[in-house]
């Protein structure tokens, strides 16, 4: 049941709008210079950081979709009744929108460090960050969808919710990126893994406490 | 073989008191009927039932089952065959008994709401869950939906297996009734 049940949610990701994050990712990449100016060595520095706030935003705009429609629908509720956990279904959505969201961003990123001039060496590191941190921002995601599922305006409490937990993850991401130090790495791999192994649980929790 | 024991349960909904001291014991081949007034609780018995809400008190045993509420739970831009095969792979018997056979291959999008009662109806008939929990099963059914379905029922009780229907409505048949706010 649970690959069915990645694959279907990959499905819907993907056939719904799954370009849309990536498009607001190079959006805003394309925004950057005209905000700072084109100062080529300005840009190069920045560029990586710029880009984690790029994609941290970007993680947002689907965030109403992962959850919600499958709670209001009784998918839910079903998946339940077919002996599925809902931590089962957490891990299970959690994949899903890595798979639809992480690989796609990871694309992106080579036109986007070309618009802001980043140098092959940055842009392998800022390709190795997302690698790393894009599982946990999709974790982070999916656990934040959960807790807004069903509350008016979901969209604007989640951006509430998501992004000052997601700040370490930018932190360290974007220290690496700088300065390709491994203790920075290590860091943001360690915050990626703890939002993956927590966010089953408090999407688990969220779906038990929405149902009445 | 009991497929389901309610014990002296009580329930709470948003801080208030909606029904306690149900007890009943539903077992192979038997049918009920929760009837009552809107808002008495009878959906919520149905998914305190399935194990969707806690009990406030009381004991409740159920053997697995299968739910059909007003939630369709399946995905709008597939087919209707697809969708339903998501839950169950053989469907084909359970959409032909319901009479939607036909719309095996219409998008799901395009039904009536008729159309998507027929179907969840199908996706319970496509279980092999011996206890059917039935959250009003006669809305926007016509009467040769009615027909069908009482059909099924009668099928699936005498395999051995329990319905328990929440309904104002009469549904066909003889059903032991049990009244909710009486």
């Amino acid at each position: 049941m649970i690959g069915a049940l990645i694959l279907r949610d990959l499905r819907r990701g993907l056939a719904g709008a799954a370009w849309l994050p990536v498009a607001f990712f190079l959006l805003v990449a394309t925004l950057v210079p005209f905000a700072v100016g084109p100062d080529a060595q300005l840009l190069a520095r920045i560029g990586p950081g710029a880009l984690w706030i790029a994609a941290l935003t970007a993680a947002l705009l689907p965030i109403e979709r992962l959850i919600e429609p499958d709670r209001a629908d009784g998918v839910l509720d079903q998946l339940a009744l077919h002996g599925v956990a809902d931590e089962t279904t957490a891990v299970a959505k959690i994949a899903a929108h890595w798979l639809s969201f992480g690989p796609l961003l990871f694309i992106a990123a080579f036109p986007a460090a070309v618009l802001l001039g980043i140098d092959p060496a940055a842009l392998k590191r800022l390709l190795l960050s997302i690698w790393i941190g894009t599982p946990g921002l999709a974790a982070l995601a999916v656990a934040v969808a959960a807790l807004t599922a069903g509350l008016p305006r979901a969209g604007s409490i989640a951006g509430l919710l998501l992004l000052p937990v997601a700040v370490p993850l930018l932190i360290f991401a974007a220290a690496f990126c700088g300065d390709g130090s491994n203790q920075a790495l290590a860091l943001e791999a360690a915050i990626s893994i703890l939002l993956l192994a927590g966010a089953p649980f408090v999407t688990a929790a969220a779906i038990r406490a929405a149902r009445t | 073989m009991t497929l389901l024991r309610f014990e002296d349960v009580s329930l709470h909904r948003g801080g208030r008191l909606l029904f306690e001291g149900v007890s009943f014991v539903l077992g192979a081949g038997e049918r009920l009927q929760v009837t009552g007034q809107n808002g008495v609780g009878k959906s919520s018995l149905i998914r305190l039932a399935a194990g969707l809400l806690r009990e406030a008190s009381g004991r409740i045993e159920r053997s697995p089952l299968a739910l059909a509420d007003d939630n369709v739970a399946v995905d709008r831009e597939l087919t209707l065959k697809q969708a339903l095969s998501f839950w169950d792979g053989s469907v084909g018997t359970a959409m032909e008994a319901l009479g939607i056979a036909c719309l095996a291959e219409v998008p799901v999008r395009l039904l009536s709401s008729g159309q998507l009662k027929r179907s969840t109806l199908a996706r319970v008939a496509a279980s092999d869950a011996k206890l059917w929990l039935l959250d009003e099963p006669l809305n926007a059914l016509d009467g040769d939906g009615a027909e069908r379905l009482s059909r099924i029922i009668d099928a699936h009780l005498t395999a051995g297996g329990a319905v328990l229907a929440a309904s104002h409505q009469a549904i066909a048949g003889e059903w032991p009734k049990l009244e909710l706010g009486a």
